[in-house]
């Protein structure tokens, strides 16, 4: 019988810490034995150069926006989620479809429509949400990298002309968006202020108890 | 779509963000399978409303500025399943109709679309989606005005498609694996289109062309067709637009121009264009 892989994914703003978090869970199952792939949201290349484009020229609204992440996803999930877990490879995906519930709504699309738009995905065995206050977010990003991208800031959705107060209003809508889906969708919640290596520890201890389990049903 | 009425209506959810309410213009629609000559209706209709003085949008499938280069490139890789074909159209769709289709009905053109949401229904549930699926993708779609569905049998198409440009893969549907034979393949695959398009009829309110007929006689059809249709809404908007002018009419002249201005801006776009339309008697 085929053994089905598990899927953990991560979820949490920008400046969360998921994507430190998520490769030293990487690490640590890579070195207890485990077949591991990962993939990251928005690397197809089936859309790269359109998402390209309608970013660099500003031609995207919510709409566009979600449907091009949307088949960024289906086309991820053809080729780099189900067939590794069928194959009973862990897959760690770099956050999934609650990013585009989170985003995409806190850009004005229905909440509704955005469910039923990612009806197709395979439920993950759990999924991991670092919670940040918007301001420890906003130190992190302005502390380590270059400049707040554009549709990070919810630029085009024209809260502010500044892109950090505009960060901080629309990355404080998602946090709002993550917040209401956790009972929903049954988010492990990791406080993202701690210290990385207990994050760590916790997020270790989580992901341990799913192999314990028996194995689940396989992927559809 | 009735302005001042209720307004436009969306098939599903809609772009909550998007304001429907002034849409002065008209949103006519052409659908039918490959080969059925949609495209010459379309540009003789175009030229028909341009000489009558209508102003004319006309939009086609895949061809955003987003998106046309991706799905040229996606379709010659044959690398898409059933939900990435059907997500990529849902893009280029979505890029069109806020872009095109709505600045174009809100500035009171025609707006014609050579193919619509149907068509993207009947490719992705032949190739095995969920039809409440494509449905609910697509619900931010505007219901259209007028759908004309151009109905063929795929024994008179086949002939017909042979004759003028020969057949295409997509057109028939190799990407499904009906058969290694392109013909038998066209065949099947067109059959199964067409049946979806002949359910989506009656559920989406089709006026159908019989496309069985020559060029000249379906165009006729659809001129009665699009005429009524513009008459009606003729008389809609010059009923809306005496209603909302009657106050002004009857108050004091010297009342300040400015603010006339704002306010009949919307209404007297419609006289203006039915003044400039020829009377057909």
């Amino acid at each position: 019988m085929l053994r089905r892989g598990k899927l953990i994914v991560v979820e949490g703003i920008d400046g969360s810490g998921k994507s430190t978090q998520i490769k030293l869970l990487h690490k640590w199952l890579v070195a207890r034995g485990h077949q591991v792939v990962f993939t990251e949201w928005n690397s197809s290349d089936l859309v790269r150069q359109a998402t390209k484009r309608g970013k660099k020229k500003n031609l995207l609204t919510p709409t566009t926006f979600s449907l091009l992440h949307a088949t960024d996803f289906a086309d991820r999930l053809t080729y780099r989620i189900i067939p590794y877990l069928k194959a009973g490879t862990t897959v760690l995906a770099d956050r999934y479809i609650y990013t585009a519930f989170a985003r995409d709504i806190a850009r004005g699309v229905d909440p509704r429509w955005a469910r039923d738009l990612y009806s197709f995905a395979v439920k993950p065995d759990v999924a991991l949400y670092f919670r940040v206050p918007i301001d420890v977010a906003v130190d992190r990003i302005l502390g380590s990298r270059e400049k707040i991208k554009f549709y990070e800031a919810g630029m085009d959705l024209r809260l502010s002309q500044d892109p950090v107060e505009s960060f901080r209003l629309f990355q404080g809508r998602v946090i709002e968006e993550y917040d209401r889906m956790t009972g929903e969708f049954g988010f492990r919640v990791i406080d993202g202020t701690r210290n990385i290596d207990s994050q760590q520890q916790q997020v270790r201890s989580i992901v341990t108890r799913l192999y314990n389990e028996p194995a689940l049903a396989e992927a559809s | 779509m009735t302005p001042g009425k209720d307004g436009a209506k969306y098939y599903g959810h809609g772009l909550p963000y998007t304001d429907i309410r002034d849409l002065k213009g008209t949103l006519i629609t052409i659908e039918g399978t490959d080969g059925v000559g949609r495209s010459t209706q379309v540009s003789l209709l175009k030229e028909w409303l341009e000489v009558q003085g209508y102003g004319v949008i006309e939009t086609g499938w895949t061809r955003s500025e987003l998106m046309s280069e991706t799905i040229g490139a996606a379709k010659a890789g044959h690398n898409l399943n059933q939900i990435t074909f059907s997500l990529l159209y849902a893009t280029d769709f979505a890029d069109r109709l806020e872009k095109i289709i709505l600045p174009a009905l809100r500035s009171g053109f025609v707006v014609l679309a050579d193919r619509y949401v149907f068509t993207a229904f009947a490719r992705s549930v032949v190739r095995g989606a969920d039809p409440a699926w494509i449905r609910s993708v697509f619900g931010f779609a505007l219901v259209p005005d007028l759908t004309l569905y151009l109905k063929i049998d795929a024994d008179t198409l086949i002939p017909r498609v042979l004759r003028t440009r020969g057949i295409d893969y997509w057109e028939a549907g190799m990407d499904m694996h009906l058969g290694t034979d392109l013909f038998e393949s066209f065949r099947k695959y067109q059959w199964r289109l067409i049946r979806e398009y002949n359910k989506m009829s009656r559920e989406f309110g089709f006026v159908t062309v019989d496309a069985t007929q020559g060029p000249e006689e379906i165009q006729a059809r659809i001129r009665r067709r699009v005429q009524a249709l513009l008459d009606d809404r003729r008389m809609q908007s010059l009923s809306s637009s005496l209603e909302t002018l009657r106050p002004l009419l009857f108050e004091a002249e010297d009342e300040e121009p400015v603010a006339a201005g704002t306010t009949v801006q919307g209404a007297d776009e419609a006289p203006a264009r039915a003044a400039r339309a020829p009377s057909r008697d």
